[in-house]
């Protein structure tokens, strides 16, 4: 399980200075900071501008362009959940359908407990061993009903 | 102490393979040690071990932790006869039909091991480049005729040759390793099994073209191949493989591993570029073309991974060697990656020129689910499906591209008899609506007006006209969007409802119909 501190904007401010005289340096400096705090605080915004000589505006598109980075913590454990052809050819359809029943959310939600956040992806490789999934990073293969309650269970515990 | 090897590629991962090699330590040690491979690419058998026994290896799969005190029973660590033994993993007949240039090591080696990649043949092709100019290098790589594996099939010797004849102080090499085509799973392999292969061809683009620094793109899906590409860089680093003078030849190359932030448009080069630079991944028109002003404006060859992963063999086994394989203008090997609902999905390397029915029966013997294929689709989520009739279509860019197709990076994604066409074709808009980076409007607006209208049809609204209104939406798209993204979301739309007319009429109509 990830653990995350709390946001902290002079440590995060330090982190953007540590990618300093890196060529490109936004995505790995947004990589750092969501591997440490979880999450981008807004708050590095202007920060991160006057580090990259870049606008506000240019930075804040940057963060919201990608799927990946996030402006609040997610659940204990985060499920991405492939939601691609080779998965759908294997049942992952129904399978999402069943999993977001059990845990009373949709895709991007975190179930009540904050124990699960269910995000979906666009293929992780897996296709020969669908329908896929990673859990925190670990890769799942092969699920079916039993795997998801399985799944569901561990990251309860 | 006897040697067992256990792959840590992410598929085998996900099917215990870690937890595997756990319990062979909890039970085995001292008596053995564990080397961690990549895979072999036969995913149905994973995790599918190997001990070394002085006749070869011998090969066990698919195992589960439970199975180890049977192995040990059968004494597998002498290579006994047990019922998932599986014998020399070279003569499995799904290997042994396979022609592997680019996959020679994977599942061989130790990924992270630079004097295991120098044992079976690594760097013979870098060190033959360091002789050369890079005016040679370039016009070799041109006659094995090489072509770009990510999916255009652009001729890599003539990509690098631009490159190479631009004026430039600083020039780059960029390695798109956004593989995320769903259905491929190869680019992954090569970073997770043989990662030192990537970086010796990518050195090779460097001195061919001269360009002193490089980068990987590595979509953020696969944690792990980040993970083993970033350590064997460092490694490289270290043994003097990259640096200011790569192996002493007085050159300087040095690479940096970039991980992507989920954004399937990132694998198109120039929004992939943007990306690099920090920016939202927003395609750019071209020209110009990013051989010429790429990278921070500067001269920059993009090649996939599996284009730059085959360089090392042209280089030390020669242009001919290479082109000798294929057909047609499809010189070389194409790396198929079968997939989906399919008994044996993996990793088939082979000539170009296979059938598409080779693959899917011979090699893939039939869908998982025991019921009949009824489509396939090649070449990613912009690929087309296609039915039974054109199975027969060799797998090459030129006969595919005749049909309609695109043979893209080489995954196929087999579908049984329960595949609705009309579903699939709606999720190829939501898809492109989802992934779209927004900057031309066919692609940012018309995926999202194709998943209303298909909406409509799938509700069986004036099924007609929104037909009519679809097919012309995929020619706007077609002829009007600014890249890849929107301009083949419409060859899986088309292909479905050419193909598979049968399913996009209204639901009780086609129950009348059965």
């Amino acid at each position: 399980m990830p653990s995350y501190d709390a946001w902290n904007t002079g440590e995060a401010t330090q982190i953007v200075a540590s990618f300093a005289g890196r060529d490109g340096a936004a995505l790995p400096m947004l990589h750092a900071l969501q591997e440490r705090f979880g999450f981008i605080d807004k708050a590095i915004v202007p920060v991160m501008a006057e580090a990259l000589n870049l606008s506000r505006a240019e930075i804040h598109g940057t963060i919201t362009f990608y799927h990946d980075f996030r402006d609040h913590l997610p659940g204990r454990h985060t499920v991405k959940l492939c939601r691609a052809e080779a998965c759908q050819s294997r049942g992952a359809v129904a399978l999402h359908r069943q999993m977001m029943e059990k845990l009373g959310v949709d895709w991007h939600g975190t179930t009540v407990d904050g124990a699960i956040t269910l995000q979906p992806v666009f293929c992780l490789g897996l296709c020969a061993n669908a329908p896929a999934a990673l859990v925190d990073d670990e890769p799942v293969g092969n699920l079916d009903s039993s795997a998801i309650d399985a799944m569901i269970a561990e990251a309860r515990a | 102490m006897i040697t067992i090897y256990v792959p840590c590629d992410a598929a085998a991962i996900a099917c215990g393979a870690n937890k595997v090699a756990a319990a062979l330590l909890a039970k085995l040690v001292p008596d053995i040690s564990i080397v961690r491979t990549g895979s072999r690419g036969l995913f149905w058998l994973e995790p599918m071990i190997e001990v070394a026994t002085p006749e070869g290896r011998i090969a066990y799969g698919p195992v589960k932790p439970g199975d180890i005190d049977s192995l040990i029973a059968a004494d597998f660590l002498n290579g006994g006869d047990h019922l998932l033994r599986l014998g020399k993993p070279e003569e499995i007949p799904y290997l042994a039909r396979q022609t592997r240039l680019t996959f020679e090591r994977c599942g061989v080696v130790d990924p992270l091991s630079i004097t295991d990649y120098r044992a079976h043949g690594g760097y013979a092709g870098l060190e033959a480049a360091i002789a050369m100019e890079g005016e040679a290098i370039t016009e070799m790589v041109k006659a094995s005729g090489l072509r770009g594996r990510g999916g255009a099939g652009f001729p890599t010797g003539i990509k690098w040759n631009t490159v190479r004849l631009a004026q430039a102080d600083q020039k780059y090499i960029v390695c798109n390793a956004d593989e995320g085509d769903s259905g491929t799973f190869a680019d992954r392999m090569v970073m997770e099994g043989d990662p030192f292969m990537l970086i010796e061809g990518m050195t090779i683009a460097g001195l061919a073209v001269g360009a002193t620094k490089g980068y990987i793109y590595i979509r953020s899906e696969y944690p792990h191949a980040f993970k083993t590409m970033s350590r064997a860089i460092e490694i490289a680093t270290r043994e003097g493989a990259l640096g200011p003078s790569v192996f002493g030849c007085g050159r300087a190359f040095t690479l940096e591993a970039r991980l992507g932030a989920g954004a399937y448009i990132c694998g198109e080069e120039t929004s992939l570029l943007e990306s690099l630079e920090g920016r939202r991944g927003v395609v750019r028109a071209k020209p110009p073309l990013p051989a010429l002003e790429g990278l921070f404006g500067l001269p920059t060859a993009v090649n996939n991974v599996l284009s730059l992963a085959t360089v090392p063999y042209v280089l030390a086994h020669g242009a001919q060697a290479y082109a000798d394989y294929g057909m047609g203008r499809s010189r070389g090997t194409l790396c198929i990656q079968l997939g989906g609902n399919i008994k044996h999905g993996g990793l088939i390397e082979v000539a170009f020129g296979m059938t598409l029915r080779e693959a899917i029966e011979d090699f893939g013997g039939g869908t998982a689910s025991g019921r009949p294929i009824r489509a396939v689709q090649v070449g990613g989520p912009l690929g087309a499906y296609w039915p039974e009739s054109l199975f027969d279509t060799p797998l090459d860019y030129e006969a595919f591209a005749a049909k309609a197709g695109l043979v893209g990076h080489g995954g196929i994604v087999v579908f049984d008899d329960t595949v609705d066409l009309a579903a699939q074709a709606r999720f190829a808009f939501e898809f492109c609506a989802a992934e779209s980076c927004g900057k031309c409007t066919p692609c940012r607006i018309g995926a999202v007006r194709g998943v209303e209208t298909m909406d409509k049809i799938i509700a069986g609204t004036d099924v007609d006209k929104n037909m009519t209104l679809v097919s012309d939406l995929c020619q706007t798209m077609t002829d009007a969007s600014l890249c890849a993204m929107g301009g083949l979301t419409p060859i899986p739309v088309v292909s479905a409802m050419t193909h598979f007319p049968g399913d996009f009429v209204p639901a009780p109509l086609r129950i009348a119909a059965e």
